[in-house]
């Protein structure tokens, strides 16, 4: 049953701390940084007010936020926290740590341009560089989704299936301080659907059942010294638990959508007119509503076009991916981040690798958009639809890799 | 017979007791006690960072299995009752 909702005006920022607020997480441990320091200021505030029982650990550097979090995550405690750009950076090292001690956090990055030059705009190069540290990352395209997903990230944490760190993605200014009318659950619905304490796991060792977490009454090692001996086979275990974290990704979106009414595709990818596309463009976070408008615009004008939205990008749905874009002889990748050196960016990557086994192999072209926040008009949209159009039939241009928008 | 990546505990906690860590065969120096000139200090006992240095009423004993030979006993005895010797 769909339940009756209150709309309020927030900014993405404000939405998500709203959310963390209502999940009563137990510890917050965080460091200001831009776009992203509405969230803990908001949050902060709540804590001031006495609406939350949220331990929040006030840090003097990225490094410590997401250590702190460990640390608390590690005694069982339900652990939220946000940064951005270089603040994820300092992290970097233990974003590692916290995946591969199966840690539940949930971490909002608030997408910026990493420096340098110094920008404090939107790009996807912050959370593209952690693509690799074994969390699952999910992207989303506005303020009422990262509300909607932060609630979903703490379910799919703490699923005894995963036990596997969250980072929830919103585009910087574009989602995080624009405001938008948010519909939100009452409280009493939010703490049914996330469970009022974090569901602590069992595990057997030395022939007892214990809880998997730091307690005096049965001490653990976590995080134990494995050398050549095991660590091969522990990364091989870690690797099993993020790809079945796929089934309860969906599993999580679809009774929430039950509860909310509201829906993101099938949770992992949101497909746009792609039934009987003939052109489409792939594309990650707020781009995507400007991409669907211009759908609806080069569709009038005859252009059989559709959009996807990548929501999950790890794990990554590569046989869905495939089964979508089967068919479709003409696809754009949108990337709002480099991987200097290589090929493009890195969603680019991840499609053609997905595409690579279909018998019929789609031509692939690659844009590199918004980078340090520049905008992408519909405009621009139009001019790609109307070149991938033109490539139907056609043999692989000789680049099909290409900066838009880029002056000369 | 090592495990398997599906007998691994989840996170890799550890599944045996750390005592059963013998990190003795680390070592490369062996502390050997000369019991003529140990005046019962108690000094080594309280200095060794492994807790190996054991006292068992009468006189102190090393536990080799967890001495890691790190040489702070022998360093530490105020009157040179322990000699490290290399391991062979
Ligand atoms: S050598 Fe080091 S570890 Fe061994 S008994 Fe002496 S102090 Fe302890
Ligand atoms: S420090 Fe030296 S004298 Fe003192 S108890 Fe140890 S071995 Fe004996």
């Amino acid at each position: 049953m769909i339940t009756e909702q209150e709309v309020i005006g927030l900014n993405g920022d404000e939405a998500v701390a709203y959310a963390a607020k209502q999940c009563k997480v137990d510890v917050v441990a965080a460091y200001p940084i831009t776009p992203q320091t509405i969230i803990v200021e908001k949050f902060s505030e709540y804590v001031a007010n006495g609406e939350v029982e949220t331990e929040f650990i006030t840090v003097e550097s990225e490094h410590s936020a997401l250590s702190a979090c460990v640390g608390a995550s590690a005694v069982g405690a339900r652990v939220f926290t946000a940064t951005a750009a270089n603040g994820l950076a300092l992290m970097h090292e233990i974003v590692y740590v916290a995946s591969g001690l199966r840690l539940p956090i949930v971490m909002v990055v608030v997408n910026r341009a990493l420096s340098s030059p110094i920008n404090i705009h939107c790009d996807h190069g912050d959370s593209m560089a952690e693509r690799d540290a074994g969390w699952i990352q999910i992207y989303t395209e506005d303020a009422q989704e990262a509300y909607d997903t932060v609630i979903q990230g703490f379910r799919i944490a703490e699923d005894e299936r995963v036990l596997l760190p969250v980072m929830v993605m919103l585009d910087g200014f574009f989602i995080s301080h624009t405001l938008q009318n948010v519909f939100v659950l009452p409280d009493e619905t939010v703490k049914k659907f996330v469970g009022e304490k974090r569901n602590v796991p069992e595990i057997e060792i030395m022939g007892k059942r214990v809880k998997l977490k730091l307690d005096p009454s049965f001490p653990l090692t976590i995080g134990p010294l494995a050398l050549y001996d095991y660590y091969h086979e522990i990364k091989r275990g870690q690797a099993e638990a993020i790809n079945s974290s796929m089934e309860i990704i969906k599993k999580v979106h679809d009774e929430y959508s039950r509860v909310s009414g509201r829906k993101y595709g099938d949770g992992v990818l949101d497909s746009y007119k792609l039934e009987d596309a003939e052109i489409a463009i792939v594309c990650i976070g707020s781009a995507a509503g400007t991409v669907k408008s211009v759908v609806n615009e080069v569709r009038e004008e005859g252009l059989k076009a559709g959009c996807l939205r990548i929501r999950v990008f790890r794990p990554f749905p590569a046989d869905e991916i495939r089964r979508i874009l089967s068919g479709i002889p003409v696809i754009g990748v949108l990337d709002r981040s480099l991987s200097f050196g290589g090929m493009g960016g890195p969603l680019q990557y991840e499609i053609k690798v997905s595409m690579y086994d279909e018998p019929k192999r789609p031509l692939i072209m690659n844009y590199a958009y918004g980078l340090g926040g520049r905008d992408l008009p519909p405009g621009t949209v139009k001019k790609i639809f109307y070149e991938l159009n033109k490539l139907k039939g056609k043999q692989k241009p000789k680049e099909t890799f290409k900066f838009i928008d880029v002056r000369e | 017979m090592k495990r398997g990546w599906k007998q691994i505990p989840i996170a890799a906690v550890s599944w045996i007791n750390s005592t059963e860590y013998k990190t003795g065969s680390w070592r490369s120096f062996r502390p050997i006690v000369d019991y003529e000139k140990c005046i019962k200090c108690m000094q080594c006992w309280v200095y060794c960072p492994d807790l190996a240095i054991k006292w068992n009423g009468e006189e102190i004993n090393v536990d080799y299995d967890y001495c890691k030979g790190c040489g702070i006993c022998s360093e530490e005895c105020p009157v040179g009752a322990i000699k490290m010797v290399k391991e062979v």
